[in-house]
């Protein structure tokens, strides 16, 4: 099962600890990938931990230009761009009163534009092979929302009504677009809380510890493969049990 | 008929499954020939690799009939 042979996935953020896990994932069952991240080193170190089938395309997300140019580079690297992964994204959180437009923007820019402009770079080559895998991430914030992370929660909640309308328009294409939401994961953005922090977040969430990234990795593995053909416009939400929508 | 001309006929038959002889001058790809707003962009697509040229998408808007796209792709090579 979930076997991606033949496969090729260009995957980003993945000098996170989350895209890391997505692309050992892919990378384990089968897949070609190609790992974008703004730092070449720690993607650089994942591709030699990877082996063979495994390339490194750096890319600024919040550069138009870059963006625009990352699913060609994959393409040339791979042959094709058959599995997407958008994982990247960055928090800048504030207060609602506190927030800037900067932060507001640069939010949005990371996370939902750029995600946007890499689904609609990778389309026409999924469209003619008539296969292709959309995974956006997008988190627990985007259907709950968060105090703070008023730029955030937008951004993931706008991946989930993006995707849903992309998955409209190119299902009868073989093509499935998916969300898959964490909760709750142990990486260096959740690092960042205090223990405190983290203690009341616990306090939410039945499973009572954080999930770790390899269970979002799972769940992308699952809607990349060729059984999730049916499966489309849905999001997979992975926070045990924190929020059951 | 010219050679683009068939070029495009063959595309239009091969991507949308239709009889030859219901692709004529005047042929609707969406009223007359089946195509979803989906294929169209799907049309222009093939017919851009095709012939070599980019069809802008407010050109591509103008493209509705056989005749359309022909004409089009005749002044564009």
């Amino acid at each position: 099962m979930f076997d991606l042979t033949g496969k090729n996935a260009l995957v980003t953020g993945a000098s996170g600890g989350i895209g890391g896990e997505i692309a050992r994932a892919l990378h384990k069952a089968g897949a070609v990938v190609t790992l974008s991240g703004t730092r070449i080193a720690p993607l650089e170190a994942l591709a030699a931990e990877l082996g063979e089938r495994a390339h490194v395309a750096t890319c600024d997300l919040s550069d138009a230009a870059s963006v625009e140019a990352l699913p060609k580079l994959a393409a040339e690297k791979m042959g094709s761009v058959d599995v997407l992964v958008n994982n990247a994204g960055i928090t800048r959180d504030n207060l609602f009163m506190r927030m800037s437009d900067d932060e507001w923007q640069s939010v949005i820019d990371v996370n939902l534009t750029s995600t946007f402009r890499l689904c609609r770079g990778v389309l026409r080559g999924m469209m003619k092979a008539r296969w292709g895998r959309i995974v956006n991430i997008s988190s627990v914030v985007g259907a709950t929302g968060n105090p703070g992370q008023g730029n955030y929660a937008a951004s993931k909640a706008g991946m989930v009504g993006m995707s849903k309308s992309l998955a409209a328009e190119v299902a009868s294409r073989g093509i499935t677009v998916n969300c898959v939401a964490p909760g709750f994961i142990t990486t260096a953005m959740t690092d960042k809380l205090n223990d405190e922090q983290k203690a009341r977040i616990l306090t939410q969430v039945p499973a009572g510890r954080m999930g770790d990234a390899g269970e979002i990795a799972a769940a992308v593995l699952y809607l990349a493969s060729p059984e999730a053909g049916y499966v489309t416009g849905t999001t997979l939400h992975v926070n045990g049990g924190m929020a059951m929508i | 008929m010219s050679d683009i001309a068939d070029r495009v006929k063959k595309i239009v038959v091969e991507h949308l499954g239709v009889e030859e002889d219901k692709v004529t001058e005047s042929a609707s790809f969406i009223d007359d020939l089946g195509a979803d707003s989906l294929d169209t962009v799907e049309l222009v697509m093939a017919f851009e690799e095709e012939f070599g040229i980019e069809i802008p998408d407010d050109a591509a808007e103008t493209i509705q009939t056989f005749g359309d796209a022909v004409k089009f792709i005749s002044g564009a090579v």
